[in-house]
């Protein structure tokens, strides 16, 4: 099948996921949203060569993983065409940072190995994260949550149609790269001298569907108020949660877990 | 009869030069199933949304006793559903049942009302094993159930279709034909499918170029040859045979 079909139905699958049932996906969105927003801060403020800090924040990801029962596999397969580019971000590091940090045997270990590994764990803590988050909680549940915080209307029916939109013009690419391809058998991709004319065909095509789209969602009574999603009010359960995460992610940041774990071995 | 939607002279042009529909003047009263039919841009689609307001032009719509107004609008959108030409674009949400609580929900019902409205319009329609299916696993001809399914359970008076037997293989077009056929409110079938519509419709309108060139009975225009073939159109199959 049409690989950017493929890309499309998965975009479908993310809603899937976020209307099964599981104790993560009964929180409150905002609680949710909340503790993603928190951890990612967290992830990002650790300093460039506390590695040994940051891995104690892959506990968060797992538990959720576990709880919610979302497959680790699923994440790393949905996330397979962002997580080079996250990782590739830190490569250059080792060649910039020389300064020894650790001698392991033989081998020296340098700030810049370090620096490096450390930035692409907090690429991917805060991608899983953010996967976590969209995979157990509706687009229109966060977007009523956040309507309920008093966000704009057009802010949130911008974010809910960009999402819709995203579906929508893959579906546009999928059927125009299958009608290219039939009348260009055996050319790999779409030749650059059709890119212009394509580009813009999908562009109006997508704008066409978009509209139509909004339309129907108009008529059955839309005005940016998310009446349709039901969200549970915030209770004890949602500020527990919070306020959990909210303190593991702070100890993990300001106290040496590891070094505390170990003394507590060594003596 | 009271009258359930009426233009006055509504004319309505795209990009302000060429009109697609023009001087149009019709009424249709309440419980009537009228086909609207004419070649491909004949202005079928843009007629029915101006008459739910998606398009504004000049002239007067009224849709029962209301005029087609910026305050009448959630009012007369309340009044009259609307089946899109794509299923794909109507339902966006994951599930059957969350498309369908969408409408309902938004005019303040609550989830349990919604909900059982829901019900009710699956097991009128013998869809019932659909509720929670999700959206982009089910086939076209289920889909296109659903999507009518949908606009069902907003309970409108009126009930505008945009060509809904097109890509739909012969049963799925049957069973589409059927329900239609029961649906007790009034119904504004745009297509292009004859048979369809002489099984559907009392009444038909033909458009061409955006202007009304016959209005009357379903019997009479869909048998006139010389009338349907003037405006780009064949006899309905099921008619040919006598008449070759
Ligand atoms: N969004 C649009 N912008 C400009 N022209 C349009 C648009 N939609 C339709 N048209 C034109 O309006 C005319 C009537 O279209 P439409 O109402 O879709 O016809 P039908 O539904 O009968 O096939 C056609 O000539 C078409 O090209
Ligand atoms: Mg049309």
């Amino acid at each position: 099948m049409n690989k950017l079909f493929h890309a499309q139905s998965e975009l479908r699958e993310m809603d899937a996921l976020a209307a099964e049932h599981s104790p993560i996906h009964a929180l409150h969105p905002l609680c949710k949203l909340f503790s993603t927003i928190l951890y990612i801060c967290v992830v990002v403020s650790f300093p460039k060569y506390n590695f040994s800090g940051l891995v104690m924040m892959v506990l968060y990801p797992i538990i959720v993983f576990q709880v919610s029962g979302i497959p680790v596999s699923l994440c790393f397969y949905k996330l397979r065409i962002v997580l080079p580019l996250v990782c590739a971000v830190g490569l250059a590091n080792p060649f910039l940072d020389h300064t020894p940090l650790l001698q392991l045997g033989t081998i020296t270990v340098t700030g810049g190995v370090v620096s490096m590994v450390t930035l692409m764990l907090k690429g991917l803590f805060s991608l899983m994260a953010s996967f976590l988050l969209i995979a157990t909680t509706s687009i229109d549940a966060l977007c009523a949550a956040l309507r309920r915080l008093h966000v704009p209307g057009i802010l949130t029916t911008l974010l809910l149609l960009t999402y819709r939109y995203i579906g929508v013009m893959l579906e546009e690419v999928s059927v125009m790269t299958e009608a290219y391809s039939l009348r260009a058998p055996g050319q790999k991709g779409i030749h650059i001298s059709a890119w212009g004319s394509f580009l813009g065909q999908l562009l109006m095509r997508s704008m066409d569907r978009a509209e139509e789209l909004y339309g129907s969602m108009v008529l059955r009574g839309f005005n940016g108020n998310f009446f349709y999603a039901d969200i549970s009010p915030f209770c004890l359960r949602d500020v527990l949660y919070l306020a959990i995460c909210g303190a593991a992610f702070l100890c993990a940041r300001f106290y040496d877990l590891p070094g505390l774990l170990g003394s507590l071995f060594v003596g | 009869m009271n009258i359930m939607i009426a233009f006055q002279n509504v004319s309505f042009s795209y990009d302000g030069t060429v009109p697609v529909v023009e001087d149009l003047s019709f009424s249709i009263s309440g419980g009537e199933s009228v086909g609207l039919i004419g070649a491909n841009g004949a202005g079928k689609s843009t007629i029915m949304k101006l008459m739910l307001g998606l398009l504004t032009g000049q002239g007067k719509i009224f849709v029962g006793d209301l005029e087609m107004n910026k305050q009448n609008l959630p009012k007369i959108r309340q009044t009259v559903g609307f089946v899109l030409q794509d299923s794909d674009n109507q339902m966006f949400m994951p599930t059957v049942y969350e498309d369908m609580i969408f409408g309902p929900r938004n005019y303040g019902l609550t989830k349990e009302q919604a909900e059982a409205r829901v019900d009710r319009v699956l097991n009128q329609l013998g869809l019932a094993e659909l509720k929670h299916r999700y959206n982009h696993k089910i086939s076209g001809g289920e889909k296109r159930m659903a999507a009518i399914a949908t606009i069902l359970a907003m309970e409108p008076e009126v009930i505008l279709m945009d060509e809904p037997s097109t890509a739909l293989d012969p049963v799925n077009r049957r069973t589409v034909i059927n329900t239609i056929h029961r649906l007790p409110q009034t119904k504004l079938i745009a297509s292009h499918d004859l048979d369809m519509i002489l099984d559907t419709c009392q009444r038909v309108i033909l458009l061409s170029h955006g202007k009304i060139v016959a209005d009357g009975s379903a019997d009479t225009i869909l048998r006139d040859r010389a009338l349907l073939e003037a405006n780009r159109m064949e006899l309905p199959f099921c008619l040919q045979g006598r008449h070759m």
